[in-house]
């Protein structure tokens, strides 16, 4: 069981790469799907890994992500 | 509502325009300026430094008439009452800044001491050459309000009332004041606080959920705000919605501008401040303001006394333009005589307002001095004449 | 595994954030694909929350540019003015109100060029102003033209043939100009840029923070450096974290070293202080204090 989750907003993504990049534990992928403006958002790769950490959530200049812990 | 004891200095005083205009803003319950010092306007601002304290409030000096004439709106939005003072070259700085106020809706006052001329001119002699700019110097299209006293007494009084008007219509108001005014001394009667009215801010009763900060009321004028309150506003320079929200609608930017200056109309027809004398069997009227109105006084009484039937039309509030009284009077008088301390600015609002139906002429000066009263004269018994 | 097996069980009262300080009604924003300014406004987001700030207490105040819109998407009293000139509205705003937390945000065009005489002063004053300035190094809003940080051999849309005016090193003039707080970071650097937000929203004075900021559609793409994601690998490559290093070191190059840190933390009565103090000492109980009377 995963530590943390991650929401993608998927229609604000502009598809930068930033949350892929910087995702400490690498959970996320650009996806081949895309939204309606013509970009990739990303997609959970290996959830399992996230720890929920929010990084992606910081970076995403769009607010197309975030991240958080499971409360226990 | 009343003015504020702390700020008013009740009494008989002997001061100069400048000072008097001072003392006004601190009866109107001014409690910030940010200003730059330019002569003949600085005394206002220097009184106001050593006065404030010991009021309550605060004055900077900011470091240029840019940094001033917003700083102010800072502080408007901050809840105070606000103004700031310049001349010529720092009115021309402002303008940017009196657009912004005038597309936010902040209600405020801008005094102007005219002095000669253009670019640095005549920095201690008057004119009246900035009358034009003081309606259309910033871009685009918009309506201010401007006040002309004519004595340190009508500095103090409409100071009040240019205040009053700024919270009315949440707009930045013109105090045009010239040199010779604002260096004149003479009385000026200060009364107790409780006999002046203020016009207080019109903030909004409604809640945070239901304010729009450029949601209009009936009379076009939208309810004010301050920050900290809680209320989450937006204000932007950008066309914007009643939300404040920046817009590029066409039907937005109509709307916008066309009320922006349509809720001024009040002010433009029964409600212009002006003085008028002898108008009733009137066959030549001189329209004037400010220090050129006390010379075109003498020219009137020496009219009179050669028999003309001349009338005194003077402009109190030169912005928005009493153009419907100037249009009733040219229904049936012979002609206008316009002097003034320039080439002609007010002048050409008289001849339009005229539509022809009555003869204009302009007396010009190109500043620096006043007219001499033969010159008014001349012109009043020339136009009658012809 | 394809894309749509792994599913995230996400809890239903789970919300973005920074979703509570944006005005969602004005979603999406203009900026571009790999911009750096949503960042910097997630930091000042999470800054804001650690800090526990009131957010009726704090006041916004925005230039003109890509930097200068974050006062319109921030769900706080907000203030969008004219080009250079939020420092000095942002001071009226404080003097007339002293317990509102200003904080001033916006690009180096805008505080740095039109913008640079009010930002030296404030400085000089001490303000108690907290000024975020996202460093983009151009004119981004506009088309790409040079600023006073774009870097030598750069081209821009007004240097086509490369910039060869030297460029303001923002940390040392901040410092020089008496500012109480300066730190310097990138859009990397998240976790720093939120902390150091967070101490300037506690901290009495002019704090300045300058964030680099990729602009992948003019700056980067112009001088072929790439993307945003590019520009970020590059921030993360080339910076180096030299908290208290001299700021006359700290000038940047077109793709050299970048060293970041909090530069300047001293403590210095602000205007304010300042004021109340002269006075006092000056006239005594005749002082009557700086409250604007509200509601007058």
């Amino acid at each position: 069981m995963a530590k943390g989750f991650v929401a993608v907003t998927a229609e604000r993504c502009k598809g930068c790469g930033f949350c892929v990049e910087f995702c400490p534990t690498h959970v996320l992928s650009l996806s081949s799907a895309f939204n309606s403006k013509g970009y990739h958002p990303p997609y959970v790769l290996a959830g399992e890994k996230c720890s929920g950490c929010d990084l992606c959530g910081m970076y995403c200049p769009d607010f197309a992500i975030f991240g958080a812990r499971y409360a226990r | 509502m009343h003015a504020d004891p702390k700020g008013v200095l009740t009494g008989v005083h002997f001061l100069d325009g400048d000072h008097a205009c001072c003392e006004g803003t601190l009866a109107a319950g001014a409690r910030f300026s940010s200003g730059y010092p330019i002569t003949p306007s600085t005394e206002v601002v220097e009184r106001f430094a050593a006065r404030i304290p010991k009021v309550g409030g605060v004055f900077i000096q900011m470091e240029d008439e840019l940094a001033a004439s917003i700083a102010l709106q800072g502080a408007v939005w901050g809840g105070a009452k606000a103004f700031t003072v310049t001349s010529g070259p720092g009115f021309s700085l402002m303008m940017e800044h009196i657009g912004y106020a005038v597309m936010t809706e902040t209600p405020c006052v801008f005094v102007n001491v005219q002095r000669g001329g253009p670019s640095t001119g005549l920095p201690t002699l008057p004119a009246q050459a900035d009358m034009m700019q003081a309606r259309w110097g910033s871009h685009g299209d918009y309506g201010i309000v401007a006040i002309c006293p004519n004595s340190p007494q009508e500095c103090f009084d409409l100071t009040i009332r240019a205040f009053n008007l700024a919270e009315e219509f949440r707009v930045p108001v013109m105090m045009m004041l010239d040199e010779c005014v604002g260096h004149m001394t003479e009385k000026v009667v200060i009364p107790e606080a409780e006999t002046i009215e203020i016009t207080p801010r019109r903030f909004t009763r409604r809640t945070p959920e239901a304010f729009h900060v450029f949601e209009p009321e009936e009379d076009l004028v939208p309810d004010m705000v301050q920050a900290g309150d809680g209320y989450r506003f937006h204000i932007t320079g950008l066309t914007h919605d009643e939300r404040g929200y920046p817009s590029m609608h066409v039907d937005v930017q109509d709307r916008l501008v066309r009320r922006l200056q349509q809720k001024l109309a009040p002010l433009a027809n029964g409600r212009a401040l002006c003085e008028t004398e002898d108008l009733d069997d009137a066959e030549v009227v001189v329209v004037s303001y400010g220090i050129t109105s006390r010379v075109a006084q003498r020219a009137l009484q020496m009219a009179r006394q050669r028999g003309i039937h001349a009338g005194k039309f003077r402009i109190i509030q030169a912005w928005p333009f009493p153009e419907q009284h100037i249009r009733e009077l040219a229904g049936r008088v012979k002609a206008f005589v316009v002097p003034e301390l320039n080439l002609g600015q007010m002048v050409w609002e008289v001849e339009r307002a005229a539509a022809g139906k009555a003869k204009v002429v302009s007396v010009t000066h190109a500043g620096g001095g006043v007219h001499r009263p033969e010159a008014i004269l001349e012109a009043i018994v020339k136009a009658v004449g012809n | 595994m394809s894309e749509m097996e792994c599913v995230m069980e996400i809890p239903a009262d789970a919300q973005n954030p920074v979703e509570p300080f944006l005005r969602m009604d004005r979603m999406p924003h203009i900026w571009c694909p790999g911009c750096g300014i949503g960042t910097t406004v997630n930091c000042f987001t999470r800054a804001l929350l650690s800090s526990k700030a009131d957010l009726d207490k704090v006041a916004i105040v925005s230039g003109i540019g890509c930097t200068g819109r974050v006062a319109g998407y921030a769900n706080l009293d907000s203030f969008h003015t004219t080009h250079g000139r939020a420092i000095p509205f942002a001071t009226g705003l404080k003097l007339a109100n002293p317990a509102l937390q200003v904080v001033v945000y916006s690009g180096d065009g805008d505080l740095f060029a039109i913008g640079g005489n009010h930002f030296i002063h404030a400085a000089r004053r001490n303000m108690d102003l907290k000024v975020i300035c996202v460093n983009n190094l151009t004119y981004a809003m506009t088309g790409g033209q040079t600023a006073p940080t774009t870097p030598s051999h750069v081209v821009s849309a007004t240097s086509p043939y490369g910039v060869f005016e030297p460029a303001f090193n923002l940390v040392q003039l901040a410092e020089a100009a008496g500012a109480a707080y300066v730190a310097r970071w990138t859009t990397y650097h998240v976790t720093q840029l939120a902390r150091s937000m967070s101490e300037v929203f506690k901290k009495k004075g002019f704090c300045f923070i300058e964030v680099l900021s990729p602009c992948p559609t003019l700056y980067q793409r112009r001088n072929k450096m790439g993307d945003g994601l590019d520009t970020m690998k590059y921030y993360k490559d080339a910076s180096k974290i030299r908290n208290g290093a001299p700021t006359a070191e700290c000038a940047l190059t077109k793709s050299g070293e970048i060293l970041v840190g909090k530069f300047v933390d001293r403590d210095r009565p602000d205007f304010i202080e300042l004021m109340r103090t002269e006075m006092q000492e000056t006239l005594g109980d005749r002082y009557a204090g700086m409250e604007a009377p509200c509601r007058l």
